[in-house]
């Protein structure tokens, strides 16, 4: 395990470095929070051919519907920490192959075709630890930008610079290594061991 | 005289701030006692982030940005005057509270689409009557985050299973959710009635303080068979491995049809967020989880 501590763009080589298991904290004004819609309207969007307003290449994507207030006319992120990412898995791959994007952030880890893309692209995938919304925040310094309005608070994409955000842990990596689907193979192989314990034999 | 629904709207806006910054004691301790007997490395460190965001939470910011759908248990007197003020003053505390805790606007049209930007809206806040003998209000705020939600299941099982199918359907469920609802969970059971009734039931339990054991010892001990066996299975805090899957498991049951077993699974996130408080007839207000400072 290895801790690193990267500055935004995050780029191809640094992505890379890194290994299942390192821990990644994140500084810079490239940190993009991102949900089913916002993928969806970035992905449509390369499809017309038309630029979103950010560009994500090298950018920290994080799968998150914060709480956020207005604070003497300026947005203030209160709380943000992961949402599940698993409903990106339909999306995802499509959007790191067009945009580029090197750390995505979310809980629960995401599957076969974004593991894919991640070795393709060079990128990495981390977990960051569901709930703790109050800590994330301390890390998501300040709101540059807030686009996509009309797709509401949770799913519209924050434009945020970052500072120490972390401890992010590397679970999928650009090597085909996957905690989640380590942690599904470990599971299974447990079952009978769980079962036993509620009176199933098999 | 105080005015009724002022001390109901007041009161309520306390639960639902405490329930999104301030988690529960019994949730706290049991959170510090995993971190304590975890060895898991990885899990020692979800662990501990928790504990630390649990801190920082409580100078009075959101916990968890998704602060949940509102829903609320009411226990109303039938003795109690102000019945009809109820209503009105739990949903005008939930649009108070999301504008100044502030508390993340979860209420969307699943039909027409749109959020309604104040935590309310058709049937929101939910608020789940309960007449009982006396003269007093019993208020508990309970936000409901949708990670956790969304693995909640209902199983219709065929009564020829018996208890291990139920079991089995409860361990299965983990099994494949696995980490996706901010595990250390807390597990509710409701076991017979119909399907409406199982899930209410095993809802309801996720109210229980995590060191209540059910009163009957064959209901208590398949709450802790399925503590060791969740626990047994390595899932750990978030589903990065370890040894606390469940914090808790609690299961409780009504009388079912002769051809039906449902079984109804309520999911808690280790955010396990409510707040209770009664208030009187002649309007004193007693804070059950979240007591006043200096009380």
């Amino acid at each position: 395990m290895v801790e690193y501590h990267l500055t935004t763009p995050v780029t191809e080589t640094d992505a890379r470095k890194l290994k299942v298991g390192d821990v990644v904290y994140v500084t810079g004004k490239h940190v993009y929070t991102a949900r089913d819609e916002a993928h969806e309207r970035a992905l449509k969007m390369f499809e017309k051919g038309e630029k979103p307003p950010v560009d994500f290449e090298g950018s920290v994507v994080y799968h998150v519907g914060p709480v956020a207030w207005q604070k003497n006319g300026k947005w203030v992120i209160v709380s943000a920490g992961p949402t599940t990412s698993g409903r990106m898995e339909l999306f995802e791959d499509e959007f790191l192959r067009k945009y580029k994007a090197r750390i995505i952030v979310g809980k629960g880890g995401m599957g076969p075709k974004t593991l894919g893309a991640l070795k393709e692209v060079g990128a990495v995938y981390c977990s960051y630890t569901g709930g703790c919304g109050a800590l994330a925040a301390k890390g998501l310094k300040e709101v540059t930008a807030y686009e996509w309005q009309d797709l509401g608070m949770p799913e519209a994409l924050w434009v945020i610079t970052a500072e120490e955000f972390g401890p992010l842990l590397v679970t999928m990596d650009s090597h085909g290594n996957s905690i989640h689907a380590d942690m599904d193979k470990l599971i299974a192989s447990r079952k009978a061991e769980v079962y036993a314990k509620i009176g199933i034999t098999q | 005289m105080q005015d009724p629904y002022q001390v109901i709207h007041d009161t309520t806006y306390r639960l639902l701030t405490k329930a999104a910054t301030e988690l529960p004691t019994d949730v706290k301790e049991a959170l510090k006692a995993a971190a304590e007997r975890e060895k898991n490395e990885t899990a020692k460190t979800q662990l501990s982030a928790i504990l630390t965001n649990i801190e920082i939470a409580e100078t009075g910011i959101p916990m968890c940005q998704d602060t949940g759908i509102m829903i609320f248990y009411v226990k109303v007197g039938d003795k109690f005057p102000y019945i009809g003020e109820i209503k009105n003053a739990l949903t005008r505390a939930t649009e108070k509270a999301t504008a100044e805790v502030p508390l993340r606007p979860n209420a969307v049209n699943p039909i027409v689409g749109g959020n309604s930007g104040n935590n309310t809206g058709v049937k929101i806040p939910w608020i789940n009557w309960e007449i009982v003998e006396g003269s007093s209000l019993e208020v508990t705020a309970f936000p409901k985050g949708g990670g956790s939600e969304n693995v909640c299941i209902v199983g219709m099982l065929k009564p020829g299973v018996g208890l291990k199918g139920v079991k089995k359907l409860v361990v299965d469920n983990v099994m494949s959710y696995m980490g996706a609802a901010c595990a250390p969970n807390i597990i509710g059971v409701g076991i017979g009635g119909g399907s409406d009734i199982a899930i209410k039931i095993a809802k309801q339990q996720l109210l229980r303080p995590l060191n209540d054991k059910h009163p009957e010892p064959e209901v208590a001990k398949i709450e802790q068979e399925l503590i060791e066996a969740i626990n047994t299975s390595g899932i750990g805090a978030m589903g990065l491995g370890g040894d606390t899957t469940v914090l808790g498991v609690k299961v409780d049951y009504a009388m079912r049809h002769p051809a039906s077993l449902p079984v109804g699974v309520a999911v808690q996130c280790w955010a396990a967020r409510h707040s209770t408080a009664v208030i009187s007839k002649d309007l004193k207000v007693t804070y059950v989880t979240h007591p006043l400072e200096g009380k």
